[in-house]
């Protein structure tokens, strides 16, 4: 085996990894302290990639467009909360579910009116648009290594907000005990709109990673979400590490499968055979290993504490 | 008779009568519609035994369409087209038997593992073997892959034929009929029951010495194989099978049809598929922006209609199950 | 006498029916996506159609134009749906459109069992081309297989050794990757058939073509999946070591947003395709000056089909003096393909697949600046499909 390759192809994956984090993050949060399921979640993340796209456009500078459209996503984040969410935390995940698909209906059909069908392609200033030589034939496009870096330092972040901080105290009891954290004088309203919008703009900052690799398009949410359940659900709901790791060995398991399975099979079927096979166990393999966590552990890596 | 009894004999007689209507006055698009309906509708009503009688909410079922599909599709195929001459066959019985056989023992297999989890990991798990089947039939190049199937030649029965538009709806409405009575015969047994009290308090049932793996198990595979049998009925419909039919977009589409109509009634999926079918007709023949309205529709259904629009109809407004 | 009146209320209704149906207009229905992230290309097909119209004064003959434009959603069931109610409820004349394979085939049956016309102004499966073809089918592209084949061929004239191919693993593409193999004659090092739909960050993929050392890289990517494609070909730095040779990637309407993107690895890749913005023919001219006055771009190849697809209508039309009753004379009519095509003058296969000449395209400058294509040379002349042995028609 190539292991230049190899070590080419496992930066791949753990840039996945860290982007599926953003994303499954928020989803995460939402789910385990809120215990409401979002699955307008990935039109978030695209809402993220719009705005930024065209931000960059008007500013002509993609990371002051990050700095200014992160806000303007928490807002949005918020303002969904405050109309429609909250009024949803007491019902069943079914009602959740169906809300949240309106949502994505609703969400999408905007995006479609306000920036068109086409999709925006996102420039990125010149010194991110290169490479970078680690060593000897290890050559990673610049903007792949902010990603990384990006995702790693709001990994940190969090674990650290959420474990080491007041807020994330009063969050963590929020989640088990409201009338209890009410009691404490604290707005829980407050609290879990917050919450709310910090999951909104994890996602729409993935979303403002991805749009420079890819490009802003409509439908982009609906192509991640499921990717972000499977991650939380192989975590464990609510589990900022259990996602975290979840997410990194799907990122890993995804590239190092698309990179080596057909090399893989060769060695045991037909040219032909691996040919057709392997693309297709590939695109499974996430799957498969999502239905075989849970067939062992069936609340993932690492279940919530019973509340 | 209350007003559910009502709205349920009203729904059936309707069903019975316009679609003959429709197409003595011209409309035979109208017939097309209502045949969809009808065979989306079955699927609901399957899923419903799970999600509102069992409190299973499967978000694969759009896989045991797609599988009921191919295996009227496939057969067919290679009566035509020569091959496996072991399953090549345009016989009817041959291809639904094939179709409920090869669902159940789907819905057996995965079931097994499905059940081991509860809640939103139990959606999730299912949505992973749909996905695992989507992508299985994405990559079998030689029924089609992504581009589809198409079925030229529809089951063949004995007395019906299914090429006549009105024979296929009423088969359609007689099954619908069937798995009504089915699901209502199952929920109000012994066995109905112990399924029902498991989704209030599985622990409870246990200590009463009910194995309710084992019963929902069984009604998994029965739903299953029910949806394998209205994914039989859609293939002779459409004509063509493709792996888009049975991406989790519509599985969610099935798991909105049972919410919206209400859920842990006979008529509530009914009702859903029915309005999800005609608003869908309607919304898009004004704007190609109709995911907005549509949209809204069912955000405000959420907020204003607790358990589904029956809820409102019946005018006991209550919220389903946790 | 009761019966006698019968008769002849009925044959006055019949009658009333018949000058009714002679209402002089002819009815067109255009199934293509007017929703999802797919409208990009539907909407291109609608502005070349409604520009169509336009150019013919609203008349097929004497006949007024009666359009209705359908949306398939990128959906085969959608797709049916639309067309039953085209053929059923409004009773069009001719069916047209059609952008995605999988909602034509499940389309198809339809629009033919109904004795009406069928005409793909884009999608080109290789069933519909051999056993599943018909005497009521025409396209106005091409089979997916020829683009490919074409650029199979300039591979071999570039003398290109070795190839590294790209695609979506889906029929589609599967179709591009064996055209391209059926007429390449170096040698493939290696091949990805990404997950589809939604995969579109190509890392590891581009990773392994990096390492194959191939002299080239083939890709199919058609849509937002070509606009990610191109966008990390050009991050990766491959450009100065793997020229890039695609099919339906780049294109009209891809090139404005590479543009505004600031994407210029694009710059001077290959295409191959069967018409260009560029084709010295006086349809051709005034489709592509009108075009870009009107809605402000370069069409793209999909709107050049859309195009075409309601002239070869309109031959049909005139051909038998506006009597929509004559199939025979219509199919015959546009057998003969005897209309302006902006591609120029082509031929039918029997399967009724366009026999046309594939050229070899250059992403280039125009002189406003606006990046377009240019014809480098033709590849292929009167090329036809290898499907069109297998279609039973005469």
């Amino acid at each position: 085996m190539d292991f230049t390759l190899l070590f080419i192809q496992t930066i791949n994956g753990l840039q996945l990894g860290l982007l599926l984090f953003l994303v499954a993050s928020g989803l995460t949060l939402v789910f385990g302290i809120l215990d409401f399921v979002n699955l307008a979640h990935g039109s978030i993340y695209m809402f993220g990639a719009f705005i930024c796209a065209s931000l960059t456009f008007f500013l002509g500078n993609f990371l002051w467009a990050v700095l200014i459209a992160l806000p303007i996503v928490a807002i949005i984040g918020y303002l969904i909360e405050r109309t429609i969410v909250q009024s949803l935390y007491a019902r069943n995940h079914l009602d959740h579910v169906l809300g949240t698909f309106g949502l994505i209906l609703v969400l999408d059909t905007l995006a479609h009116l306000i920036w068109g069908p086409a999709g925006i392609a996102v420039p990125l200033p010149q010194w991110l648009n290169g490479r970078v030589e680690i060593f000897e034939g290890v050559v990673i496009p610049t903007f792949r290594l902010l990603i990384i870096a990006t995702g790693s330092g709001v990994a940190l972040g969090l674990l650290w907000l959420v474990n080491y901080t007041r807020l994330g105290m009063l969050i963590r009891a929020g989640a088990s005990n409201r009338t209890m954290v009410s009691a404490l004088g604290i707005d829980i309203q407050l609290l879990f709109g917050l919450v709310f919008a910090l999951g909104a703009t994890l996602a729409g900052l993935a979303g403002m990673l991805i749009a420079p690799i890819t490009e802003a398009s409509i439908g982009m949410g609906g192509e991640i979400i499921i990717t972000a359940f499977v991650v939380i659900i192989i975590g464990g709901i609510g589990s900022i590490k259990g996602a975290f790791i979840a997410a990194i060995i799907v990122g890993l398991i995804d590239t190092l499968g698309r990179s080596f399975l057909d090399t893989l099979f060769k060695l045991v079927m037909s040219i032909e055979a691996a040919e057709s096979s392997a693309p297709a166990i590939s695109a499974m393999l996430i799957y498969i290993l999502m239905a075989a966590i849970l067939a062992f552990k069936p609340q993932g890596l690492f279940p919530p504490k019973v509340r | 008779m209350n007003r559910k009894q009502t709205v349920t004999l009203a729904v059936m007689v309707a069903l019975a009568v316009m679609p003959p209507l429709f197409v003595w006055t011209g409309n035979a698009f109208y017939l097309d519609l209502a045949t969809r309906l009808v065979i989306l509708a079955i699927a609901a009503v399957s899923l419903n035994l799970l999600l509102g009688y069992g409190g299973m909410a499967s978000f694969g079922h759009a896989a045991f369409i797609g599988i009921g599909a191919y295996a009227v599709g496939i057969p067919a195929y290679h009566n035509t087209y020569g091959e496996f001459e072991l399953i090549a066959s345009y016989n009817g019985f041959f291809q639904v038997f094939l179709a409920v056989a090869i669902t159940a023992l789907f819905a057996l297999i995965t079931g097994v593992i499905c059940l081991r989890t509860k809640g939103v990991y139990f959606i999730m798990i299912t949505m992973a073997f749909a996905q695992m089947v989507f992508y299985l039939f994405v990559s079998l190049d030689v029924y089609g892959g992504d581009d589809g199937l198409v079925i030229d030649t529809r089951s063949e029965f004995p007395l019906i034929n299914l090429d006549n538009p009105l024979h296929l709806y009423f088969l359609s409405f007689a099954s619908l009929t069937a798995v009504m009575l089915i699901v209502r015969t199952i929920t109000r047994s012994q066995f109905g029951k112990v399924l029902q009290g498991a989704m209030g308090n599985e622990e409870r049932m246990i200590a009463l010495g009910y194995n309710t793996f084992a019963y929902k198990l069984t009604a998994y595979v029965i739903s299953g194989a029910m949806c394998g049998y209205a994914g039989a009925l859609l293939g002779n419909f459409t004509t063509f099978i493709s792996p888009e039919m049975m991406g989790w977009t519509r599985s969610g589409e099935l798991m909105f049809m049972v919410i919206l109509g209400g859920a842990g009634s006979t008529i509530g999926p009914i009702v859903g598929s029915g309005l999800f079918v005609l608003v869908e007709e309607l919304f898009s023949s004004y704007t190609i922006y109709w995911h907005l309205p549509f949209g809204i529709m069912l955000i405000l259904v959420v907020l204003l209609f607790r358990g589904g629009l029956l809820g409102l109809i019946s005018g006991n407004s209550k919220s389903g199950g946790h | 006498m009761k019966k006698i009146s019968a008769i002849i209320a009925a044959t006055l209704i019949a009658g009333i029916s018949m000058t009714a149906l002679q209402a002089k207009e002819v009815k067109v229905g255009f199934v293509t996506t007017l929703t999802t992230g797919g409208a990009v290309l539907g909407k291109a097909q609608k502005n070349a159609v409604n520009l169509a119209i336009e150019h013919m004064g609203g008349k097929m003959g004497d006949l007024d134009i009666n359009l209705i434009f359908a949306d398939d959603g990128v959906k085969p069931e959608t797709g049916k749906q639309a067309t039953d109610k085209l053929v059923k409820q409004d009773n069009v004349d001719f069916v047209a459109g059609y952008i995605w394979s999988h909602v034509l085939l499940a389309s198809r049956k339809s629009v033919l069992d109904a004795g009406k016309f069928l005409i793909s102004a884009n999608a080109g499966p290789s069933p519909i081309a051999g056993k599943l073809c018909h005497e009521n089918f025409f396209s106005t592209s091409w089979q997916n297989d020829q683009t490919p084949m074409a650029m199979g061929e300039v591979l071999n004239q570039q003398g290109v050794k070795s190839l590294y191919i790209m695609s979506p693993n889906y029929a589609a593409g599967k179709n591009m990757v064996a055209g391209v193999e059926r007429t390449f004659k170096g040698k493939v090092l290696g091949k990805d058939f990404t997950k589809w739909p939604g995969q579109l960050d190509f890392s590891a993929e581009l990773a392994k073509a990096k390492a194959s050392g191939a002299d080239g890289l083939f890709v199919f990517y058609p849509g937002k999946a070509g606009g990610a494609f191109i966008k990390q070909y050009q991050q990766a730095g491959m450009k100065d070591v793997m020229p890039l040779y695609t099919v339906f990637t780049v294109d009209g309407i891809s090139l404005p947003k590479f543009q505004a993107g600031n994407l210029e690895g694009v710059m001077g890749s290959r295409v191959t395709q069967h018409w260009d913005p560029t084709l010295d023919n006086a349809q051709n001219k005034r489709f592509v000056a009108d075009y870009k006055t009107k809605y402000g771009n370069y069409p793209a190849f999909y709107a050049a089909q859309a195009y075409d697809s309601m002239f070869l209508i309109k031959s049909a039309v005139e051909a038998v003096g506006g009597d929509l009753t004559n199939m025979d004379g219509m199919r015959t009519a546009m057998k003969s393909a005897n209309y302006e095509s902006v591609r120029g003058k082509y031929t039918y296969g029997n399967n009724h697949m366009p026999i046309q000449n594939f050229y070899l395209r250059e992403v280039v400058k125009d002189s406003e600046g606006a990046w377009t294509t240019k014809i480098v040379k033709t590849v292929f002349e009167n090329h036809q499909d290898p499907y069109a042995k297998d279609c039973p028609l005469k």
